[in-house]
């Protein structure tokens, strides 16, 4: 019974594994492959041939444009989670007025598709003639409920008595949080952080409509002009892109995963 | 002048229902004032009211003389001990027990010497690098403990600070509290649900239920002398034996089924009226040896075999009572006991205010006590 089941299992992630993989080692191949090849269905390239990689770089500015999302990237995901922390914690630590209601229409944003408030977003970015700079990219984004929901549970389950010391020996609410509370939600932070940096470096329509010249414009789009839209596009190029603008998120996930487990098993020793 | 003056303190968070009502109480310098009752009964509030940490709905709180209603709390020259400690898990022990010098500015070879002060005089100075998780329940209270004397504040207010500790831990650190008190001279109001820690801890206790008073004086004034059948019950363990009593001719009838002889002497000390609710203390009642007066029968219940002394549960009417005895009785549950009670020893309560009438004339191992 147990072995079957566990063959099953097995059988699943097999299959799933698979089929995850499939888009990632194929672009692999291509981004290896000539184009002639390709385009006569010949997906396995013989030789590491980096042709497509060059081609690539001189194509667009691909570089630039990495820089770009890392600075938007890095600078998005610092103010989102700052702001997240600074809300949560008004939330669970501070009384004030209507605070179940307001916290209730914080959450109902979060109902509230993307999509919808690309056009408003873009207005009043236009407007304060922010377009094809980076304070146009990331001001939209900055206030995450999804990150003010998250350090809300978490800051939920710091004892009230702990606020209540620091009361009684006189640190104030700013010291609480930045020497009690943030360090205490560091798990959270670093989870969010890098969740909240993939989210951004992989984002498509917001750049898209906020640059219209290469100044900010981030890697994601660069990795659109990539493709040839008069002629046959160069699927080989263009999968040396992808697989390259892919690496920091890689990167990103292999070194965090190791920083998260450390944070996550130094927490649970209770 | 008293260290705290609380005058008709009353706390209400709706404005109809108080939590606190009319308190009022002087706590001196170098006192250890116990705040005890069940949960619920606003002792905490009332702490945390001193402490600072909840507003004052009416009447006067002083803290050293100066009017301290709306004082900050770290203006109150105070210390506070949690009941889960308020330990900070992501610090380090050391920096735990110096928490909040930093804010009130004491230079850092002034935290150095106090905490290796602090850290000798509660045995924590091999743990100093440690976080608290890595500490024992014990440890932890002692951490705690040692912030509380870095602070040097001349108050210390602990809420319940040993309920998180096991049975034999309580004891110890009970002695520990107490000898830190007495050698550190602070001002301490303690508060908890645990009468035996008020009893043996306490300089004066005040004992609360439902948000009042229900009195206040040292622990034996409260146990030879409980004000009303709550604190009579509340005050002592086991609790003392309560019943409906009236009196009948020249006999006393408990709980309409136990009819208890009285002799002369007790006739003349029974308090007026003919109906009362008495109390009596469990060390109070005696094995009875065959043919003496005072004597009663009752239906024995269960007994608790403890080795050293053995407590006897009967019935008496509705209410079931306690005897402890020292030594070991072989008594089948079930059986027919003769049991010795002298209405000297009882407590007479009035029968529907439940306040205290006439106190017992005798207490065991002291000699007889004025009414």
């Amino acid at each position: 019974m147990n072995k079957t089941r566990t063959i099953v299992t097995y059988a699943v992630l097999t299959v799933a594994a698979v089929v995850m993989c499939f888009p990632v080692l194929f672009s692999l191949c291509l981004s290896f492959s000539d184009l002639s090849d390709i385009l006569r269905g010949d997906y396995l390239p013989d030789s590491l041939n980096l042709t497509n990689y060059i081609n690539a770089f001189s194509t667009q500015p691909l570089l630039h444009y990495m820089l770009n999302s890392a600075i938007t990237g890095v600078l998005s995901t610092v103010l989102q989670i700052l702001f997240s922390l600074l809300a949560a914690y008004a939330i669970v630590f501070i009384e004030f007025k209507a605070k179940k209601f307001i916290f209730l229409i914080m959450m109902a944003t979060m109902m509230i598709p993307g999509e919808v408030l690309v056009i408003t977003n873009f207005q009043t970015i236009r407007s304060w003639d922010l377009l094809n700079t980076y304070a146009g990219l990331i001001l939209p984004g900055i206030a995450s409920t999804f990150g003010i929901f998250l350090f809300r549970q978490n800051m939920m389950q710091i004892p009230m008595e702990l606020k209540e010391a620091s009361t009684v020996v006189g640190m104030g609410e700013f010291g609480f949080f930045w020497k009690i509370v943030a360090p205490m939600v560091m798990n959270t932070v670093v989870t969010l952080a890098i969740y909240f940096f993939l989210v951004n470096w992989n984002s498509y329509m917001w750049p898209l409509l906020s640059t219209t010249n290469d100044t900010v414009r981030t890697v994601q789009i660069g990795l659109r002009q990539l493709k040839n839209t008069e002629a046959v596009s160069d699927y080989g190029m263009m999968a040396a892109g992808a697989m390259v603008t892919s690496l920091p998120t890689l990167l990103l996930i292999f070194f965090g995963q190791k920083r998260l487990q450390e944070g996550m098993t130094k927490g649970a020793i209770k | 002048m008293s260290k705290i003056e609380i005058r008709d303190l009353t706390k209400s968070y709706d404005g109809t229902l108080n939590i606190l009502e009319k308190i009022s109480l002087d706590v001196e310098e170098g006192e250890f004032y116990v705040l005890v009752g069940p949960s619920g009964c606003g002792k905490s509030t009332l702490l945390r009211i001193i402490a600072g940490l909840e507003k004052i709905t009416s009447g006067t709180l002083k803290i050293d003389g100066k009017l301290a209603n709306n004082m900050l709390p770290k203006d109150r020259n105070l210390s506070m001990v949690f009941q889960n400690y308020a330990l900070y898990p992501h610090m380090t022990v050391k920096d735990n027990i110096l928490f909040g010098l930093d804010v009130k500015k004491v230079p850092k070879d002034e935290q150095k010497r106090r905490l290796d002060e602090a850290a000798e005089m509660l045995g924590l100075t091999p743990y100093l690098k440690r976080k608290p998780r890595e500490l024992s329940g014990g440890q932890r209270q002692r951490v705690a403990l040692a912030r509380s004397v870095c602070s040097q504040s001349p108050i210390c207010l602990m809420d319940e600070p040993l309920s998180n500790l096991d049975a034999k831990l309580r004891g110890q650190m009970r002695t520990e509290i107490r000898r830190l008190q007495k050698k550190l001279g602070l001002t301490v109001i303690y508060v908890t649900h645990d009468q035996v820690e008020a009893m043996t801890m306490g300089d004066r206790i005040m004992v609360l239920h439902g948000g009042k008073i229900q009195q206040t004086g040292t622990p034996l004034e409260l146990y030879n002398k409980p004000a009303n059948t709550f604190v009579a019950g509340f005050i002592g363990s086991p609790q003392m034996n309560l019943v409906q009593a009236k009196r009948v001719g020249s006999t006393l009838v408990l709980g309409d089924s136990v009819t208890l002889p009285l002799s002369g002497e007790e006739i003349a000390n029974l308090p007026q009226g003919n109906q009362w609710q008495i109390g009596i203390r469990a060390e109070q009642i005696e094995p009875a040896s065959t043919g003496t007066e005072g004597v009663c029968r009752v239906k024995v219940v269960n007994t608790e075999m403890m080795g050293n002394e053995t407590q006897v549960l009967f019935e008496v009417g509705d209410a079931l009572f306690t005897a402890r005895w020292t030594g070991q009785y072989l008594i089948s549950i079930g059986s027919d006991l003769a049991v010795h009670l002298s209405a000297n020893d009882f407590h007479f309560f009035d029968a529907e205010k439940g306040t205290l009438i006439r106190p017992a004339l005798h207490i065991k191992g002291r000699a007889a006590l004025s009414a």
